[in-house]
């Protein structure tokens, strides 16, 4: 049952803005503010283009072959180090988190390693790896390994008691309990761990794209900035939040498809 | 007192629309201890709300000493089913029943005084200092009731405080709060589905017909008081009062005819 | 679990950490790899290195940054979580403009806060707080929008003043999401700011890391990995203690809600 109350706003019905057309509206305000300050000179011109020269350009760059390398490498390394992430770490969590002996035994490491920040290895992988594609998958995977990890563990841990003990008292053996009642269940949690360590190995490529140098968009950004063409690094800057929008997107989407069939028995966040 | 006038309620617009309340007439006078009842979905706490200005009414309107309620009145208080989620679960019980206090800007010592007199009213005194999850829920419906009167209302609104709980509990609930009421002189509007309970507490009882709700009868009710467990329910007028009350819930239940003419 | 399992259980998480790390200690002390060099050399360099000689020059400004960062975050998020829970078209005005700046990868903006903020300190400290700023914002949003409409009527009953209900209400209502992206937030902090040590520093132990690897202080790399390992693990533990003591109500109040 709804609370809504209020009274109706003093504003007259003309000048309100309708429900619908708040976020077109805020985001046309903001796109006119940052491209007329500078232009008036209230935001120094060489630091903040405005947007729409930086918007041109974005455009200018979707004919450059360079641009798409560098998205190109961005992507690569994304998704490398997502996949090898999730094909060590879900099964290891699925069979850590099954037992609890062995849960136990390996919790104190894992809680150890998982803070780690993994940017504080970028210099043994230049070592190991050089500056290369490896380096940077490498360090994509390390960090989204422990997002996916954590994130499996939770899952198989949290299956409901009622519906594997209902599965025992049928004679399901232990691998059949875990396909068909553990599995199922603990893969909304696998889903929201894959979201996360998405975002996780784009924003390690990046970094290493950064601070080592791979070739990529975290590379053409400090190598624009560092050649003064300020309009090129805010273009790819825009452009790697583009790019994290979009893999944000795809990963909510196919979130909640799997949320939709799924008997949730998710503890919703919230309301209470 | 409080006079609700022609009120209406409906939820959403065109096809959608729903009806809570069709056309709702009563009064409820100074003092008097006023049951709602009625059958479920009758629009119990739609009525409630609008009577607490925590909705506004499509139609009509309800008026607190002839001044329209258009948001929560500063002399009302009310006490809700849900105590767990009503009470704030990091306040203890004291601070829990300080809280609305802090509108009414008096000096610490007289805030002091209302709390504990209200705690001890409902017999809670040891437990000042707790925290409302470690109470068992009719001590914190007992909580909620002190928070209403510590903040000394003219007028107490209830909308079914004492479903949640159980049977024993409920009985302890129900003289505590006439007892309550008989201590701090305070208006009772007590909305319930239980006929035992609309009988045993009211000065008088307001039967609801269904959707689209409006009043089916308005019967006094003739008991002596003080009201016992035991003693007045052992009444020939108590077991009478309940049958009329059941029959009148019942014969809007099976009747085809939406119309009602209040009694 | 039975009693055997459980105290094989206890046994286990306390021998198994140690094992691991005597395995290490072997292997690396036969080792004859550069990189890898013998777990007793890497303790040893620690030592010497942040007990306490280098603690002042690298590893106070590197804490001063973050503890800067954060706690600016925590104050603008929070402040702006509250408003924005509280008022639904301010939301749908945010909303666009917050998803593209939170999806933009944190080190991507680093050029741009070197270009218009410099190198310095003030560029280190506003990064962290940039990028710290929208889990805890975020979750403020969510835990407001969350409260429970039973709540939020016995507030307007009692015609709680508007203060009052920010401050007294929403704001320990929201806390344990708040506190949920205050951790998420707490780990970003440290990697951004090893991030822009590594990137545009002359000190902090993000510098000292790569500084190291690139005039092959090879044990000298491992001590700070090992420091920065300890850091994280210390400064979430911490945390954790923090909020349960902060929020022993929410767990009461769950735990009894859910019996």
């Amino acid at each position: 049952m709804t609370t809504l109350a209020r009274s109706a706003t003093s504003r007259p019905r003309s000048l309100r803005v309708p429900d619908w057309a708040l976020p077109w509206a805020s985001v046309v305000g903001v796109l006119v503010l940052f491209d007329l300050l500078p232009r008036i000179g209230v935001l120094p011109r060489d630091h903040f283009p405005p947007i729409s020269e930086m918007l041109s350009t974005l455009v200018e760059q979707l004919g450059e072959a360079s641009f798409w390398e560098a998205v190109g490498n961005t992507l690569q390394g994304w998704a490398l180090g997502l996949a090898i992430a999730a094909a060590l770490a879900i099964p290891i969590g699925i069979v850590i988190g099954s037992s609890r002996i062995l849960y136990r035994a390996m919790r104190a490491v894992i809680e150890f390693l998982r803070p780690i920040p993994s940017v504080a290895l970028i210099p043994l992988a230049i070592l190991i790896y050089g500056t290369g594609l490896e380096s940077k998958v490498f360090l994509a995977a390390f960090a989204s390994f422990w997002q996916l990890l954590v994130a499996t563990l939770y899952g198989v841990q949290d299956v409901d008691p009622v519906a594997t003990d209902t599965a025992r008292s049928f004679g399901f053996s232990r691998i059949q309990r875990l396909f068909r009642v553990t599995l199922p269940s603990a893969i909304p949690y696998i889903a929201t761990g894959l979201r996360i360590a998405s975002a996780v190995s784009l924003i390690l490529t990046v970094t290493a794209e950064l601070v080592i140098g791979s070739a990529g968009l975290g590379r053409s950004i400090n190598v624009a900035r560092s050649g003064g063409n300020e309009e090129l690094m805010y273009a790819l800057i825009i452009t790697t939040g583009i790019l994290g929008v979009l893999l944000n997107t795809i990963f909510v989407r196919a979130e909640r498809r799997v949320l939709r069939w799924h008997p949730s028995q998710r503890p919703g966040e919230a309301a209470q | 007192m409080l006079t609700v006038d022609h009120l209406g309620k409906t939820y959403g617009e065109g096809e959608d629309a729903v009806e809570a309340i069709g056309d709702l007439e009563f009064e409820v006078l100074e003092k008097e201890f006023v049951c709602i009842v009625g059958p479920s979905g009758c629009g119990k706490t739609t009525l409630l709300k609008c009577m607490s200005g925590l909705l506004t009414p499509t139609r009509g309107e309800v008026r607190l000493h002839d001044a329209r309620i258009d948001g929560p009145p500063e002399r009302m208080a009310l006490v809700f089913q849900e105590y767990g989620r009503s009470l704030y679960p990091w306040m203890s019980v004291r601070q829990n029943v300080a809280f609305p206090l802090r509108r009414k800007r008096l000096a610490k010592e007289e805030a002091s005084q209302l709390v504990e007199q209200a705690v001890e009213a409902v017999d809670l005194t040891g437990f000042l200092d707790r925290y409302p999850w470690e109470l068992s829920g009719g001590m914190q419906q007992r909580v909620a009731i002190a928070r209403a009167l510590a903040y000394q209302p003219e007028i107490l609104l209830m909308d079914e405080p004492f479903a949640s709980v159980d049977a024993q509990t409920r009985a302890d609930l129900e003289d505590l709060i006439l007892e309550v009421r008989r201590q701090y002189g305070v208006t009772v509007v007590f909305v319930t589905h239980d006929i035992d309970e609309s009988v045993y507490l009211g000065d008088r009882i307001v039967v609801l017909t269904p959707a689209p709700t409006t009043v089916q009868e308005s019967l006094d009710v003739d008991l002596p008081t003080p009201r016992d467990q035991l003693e007045t329910k052992e009444l020939p007028e108590f077991a009478r009062l309940r049958a009329h009350v059941y029959r009148s819930i019942k014969r809007e239940q099976t009747s085809a005819e939406p119309e009602r003419a209040p009694a | 679990m039975t009693r055997r399992q459980r105290l094989l259980a206890t046994g286990l998480e306390v021998t198994v950490p140690l094992l691991l790390l005597v395995i290490w200690g072997l292997w690396s002390s036969g080792s004859s790899t550069y990189y890898f060099p013998p777990l007793t050399d890497i303790l040893s360099t620690f030592a010497d290195t942040w007990l306490f000689e280098r603690v002042g020059s690298d590893v106070v400004p590197s804490l001063v940054r973050m503890g800067l960062g954060f706690g600016i975050a925590v104050v603008v998020a929070i402040s702006a979580g509250l408003l924005l829970g509280l008022s639904p078209r301010a939301r749908r005005a945010a909303a666009p403009i917050v998803e593209f700046l939170r999806a933009i990868p944190p080190p991507a903006l680093l050029p741009f806060a070197i270009l218009v903020i410099g190198v310095g300190n003030s560029m280190k400290v506003f990064i962290i707080a940039f990028v710290c700023i929208w889990p805890i914002l975020l979750n403020t949003i969510d835990g407001v929008t969350g409260v429970d409409p039973t709540l939020r009527d016995t507030t307007r009953v009692y015609g709680v003043s508007k203060r009052d209900r920010l401050w007294r209400v929403m704001l320990p209502a929201a806390s344990p999401q708040i506190f949920a992206g205050m951790r998420t937030s707490l780990s970003l902090a440290l990697i951004l700011m090893v991030i822009s040590e590594m990137v545009a520093s002359t000190n902090g132990i993000g510098y000292f890391v790569l500084q190291s690897q690139r005039t092959f202080a090879i044990p000298e790399m491992w001590s700070g990995i090992l420091l920065l390992g300890i850091l994280g693990y210390t400064l979430n533990g911490a945390f954790v203690l923090i909020e349960r003591r902060v929020l022993r109500w929410h767990r009461g109040a769950r735990a009894s809600a859910l019996s």
